[in-house]
């Protein structure tokens, strides 16, 4: 079975298409990304699949339910993770995962067991009896994805998880999101505009802007697509070696710059092995290797004309964006 | 699903009373208030002015003050208690509620048993400060009578609240519904002032004022003279409580986040 079904989804806002006939699906244990900028409608379609919104037309389906017939079927089955921090913060850390366990009607031994679980896995155990309000941002951050997992969830949908948030503590919920991934077989769906992001979490991304998802693949192949990797060796006989991989199909191109042998590939990173042991056999000596391989701000590009930061930084765009939201008199 | 919609409404209501406790300022203001109310106007008023209502019954100003005291106490921190959303919709934790699998009644119902428990608390320390003043009510069950009263004023304004809370966006409505609901309900409410020998026009506005009758009740039940006969006082608030905790229901439960 698969864990979300989306087919042909549209959201119209006062005749404004917040999300335009997307079609995609997420496999039971995968991590899918959706990647666009903001406005591309990606917490509206997080907003239709989690049951708080009406898609205008179309179907979707998470852990088998229709959204739409079966709303409880589906609340039951998903954990989220809001864009916007979503917590009291008069509470304490435990006592925000107790209220959100008693909602879900967990039993008094299951919420224990299941808080010091969770607790545990985002590294908050210590801080449970601290008030959020005295917590970090990243902290936060860690105590909702530790509340998204608190009633076993199929499926997890993580809006923007990092959002806002520095670089180190970044990695660190990249962690923690790809360790509940492996342990808890959790299907996630996760929307983000970082590059890097996508590219270390997801197994497939689907690239979405102003409301239509432009191709879905997974990353590598997303970034083959737009062009090959290249290797660069530094040899005490570049002229030589060049003329003994010559006749190797899979390179498409070599030249040599500035003592450097490029070599243009498909797939660098498994083909280095083979470049250095060739070497070696014949007597030659590679002094570096390097590998560059096209990135998914490439592949944004290629598919949309622009990069995701000149669309992030487009000043009338937002100004656009934001006028709309205030015609349809909505938050977004 | 009956015990999870208990549940529900068991955490929401858990949740009310666990915050209003930990906001220690809040609390004390529920006790300065109703003090300066009791010293200044209530003493003030009683040494200046002759008071019609003092002459029939024999009482003074201030044991006249006292319910109305009580009574404002509970439409303001009912109304609020149900404007709280707002503050969840702002800080995106009504999102969490929303998205959990129970029913919007149950945190309708959660939500208003919560504000109404904190209202009570709250009505309860102004006839606790209202004691030192000399306060005292007639009989022990008057008291009973008057709790009765208290619960249905809770229950019907933070209805109201929850009804204007599911409507707003945002907090911009919150200073209209101040001025424009709030402050006529209270000044209307014959919490200051008695309803005999008004002009008409002021008098009919009094008797389209829920809160009239939910003053004159707890003055019945207090002190023994109430305007109009205990058992209407309740039933006009009675059908006045469910009308709110119907609006109340049906808004928050069409409500979007």
């Amino acid at each position: 079975m698969q864990a979300i079904e989306v087919h042909n989804l549209v959201k119209e806002f006062n005749g404004f298409k917040a999300v335009d006939n997307i079609s995609f699906s997420v496999e039971e244990g995968e991590i899918f990304g959706l990647l666009g900028p903001n406005g591309a409608g990606k917490t509206t379609t997080i907003r239709i699949l989690s049951t708080t919104l009406r898609a205008t037309t179309g179907e979707a389906k998470v852990w088998g339910y229709d959204v739409h017939r079966y709303p409880d079927a589906v609340r039951k089955s998903i954990g989220i993770v809001f864009q916007d921090q979503a917590l009291d913060d008069r509470l304490t850390g435990l006592e925000n995962l107790d209220f959100h366990a008693r909602l879900y009607g967990m039993d008094k031994k299951l919420r224990r067991q299941r808080i010091r679980e969770v607790l545990t896995l985002v590294g908050l155990w210590d801080k449970r009896n601290t008030l959020v309000k005295y917590y970090s941002g990243g902290m936060c951050r860690r105590l909702e994805i530790a509340r998204g997992l608190m009633h076993y969830p199929r499926v997890l949908f993580l809006d923007e998880p990092t959002l806002g948030l520095d670089a180190q503590t970044r990695h660190t919920i990249w962690e923690h999101i790809k360790l509940l991934n492996r342990r808890e077989k959790i299907a996630i769906l996760l929307t983000t505009h970082y590059m890097d992001e996508a590219d270390a979490l997801c197994h497939r991304v689907g690239i979405i802007d102003h409301g239509r998802i432009l191709v879905i693949d997974r990353p590598e192949n997303l970034k083959s697509l737009v062009g090959e990797d290249i290797i660069s060796l530094k040899l005490d006989l570049p002229e030589k070696f060049r003329t003994l991989i010559a006749g190797i199909d899979w390179i498409k191109d070599s030249r040599i710059h500035d003592g450097f042998l490029y070599l243009k590939v498909i797939k660098g990173d498994e083909k280095i092995p083979f470049l250095i042991e060739l070497a070696q056999q014949k007597g030659l000596k590679v002094e570096l290797v390097n590998l560059h391989k096209p990135t998914l701000e490439d592949v944004f590009l290629h598919f949309t004309g622009r990069t995701i930061r000149e669309e992030e930084g487009s000043v009338r765009e937002r100004i656009s964006a934001r006028i709309r939201s205030i015609r349809s008199g909505r938050r977004r | 699903m009956r015990g999870l919609f208990f549940q529900a409404v068991y955490v929401l209501w858990l949740r009310e009373v666990k915050t209003f406790l930990r906001a220690k300022s809040r609390i004390l203001g529920n006790v300065i208030q109703p003090f300066f109310f009791l010293a200044i106007l209530g003493v003030g008023f009683r040494s200046s002015v002759s008071f019609v209502a003092a002459e029939v019954s024999g009482l003074d100003y201030l044991q006249f003050l006292v319910p109305g005291l009580v009574g404002m106490t509970l439409l303001f921190s009912s109304i609020f208690a149900g404007l709280s959303i707002l503050w969840d919709r702002q800080f995106g934790f009504l999102r969490e509620i929303m998205v959990a699998p129970v029913s919007r009644l149950s945190l309708v119902v959660g939500r208003i048993a919560g504000g109404m428990t904190t209202t009570i608390f709250q009505a309860l320390c102004v006839l606790l400060v209202s004691h030192l003043f000399g306060f005292k009510i007639k009989t022990s069950g008057g008291f009973l009578i008057s709790l009765v009263f208290m619960g249905l004023i809770g229950v019907s304004f933070v209805g109201m609240g929850v009804a204007f809370a599911s409507r707003m966006e945002d907090m911009h409505g919150f200073q209209i519904i101040m001025n424009f609901i709030i402050m006529p309900i209270f000044f209307l409410s014959g919490a200051l002032f008695p309803l005999e020998g008004l002009p008409s026009w002021l008098s009919f506005l009094m008797y389209l004022d829920p809160l009239t009758y939910g003053v004159d009740g707890l003055r019945g039940a207090m002190l023994g003279i109430s305007h109009f006969p205990l058992i209407f006082d309740f039933s006009v608030l009675a059908a006045f409580c469910l009308t709110m905790l119907l609006l109340g229901s049906y808004f928050f439960s069409i409500c979007e986040v």
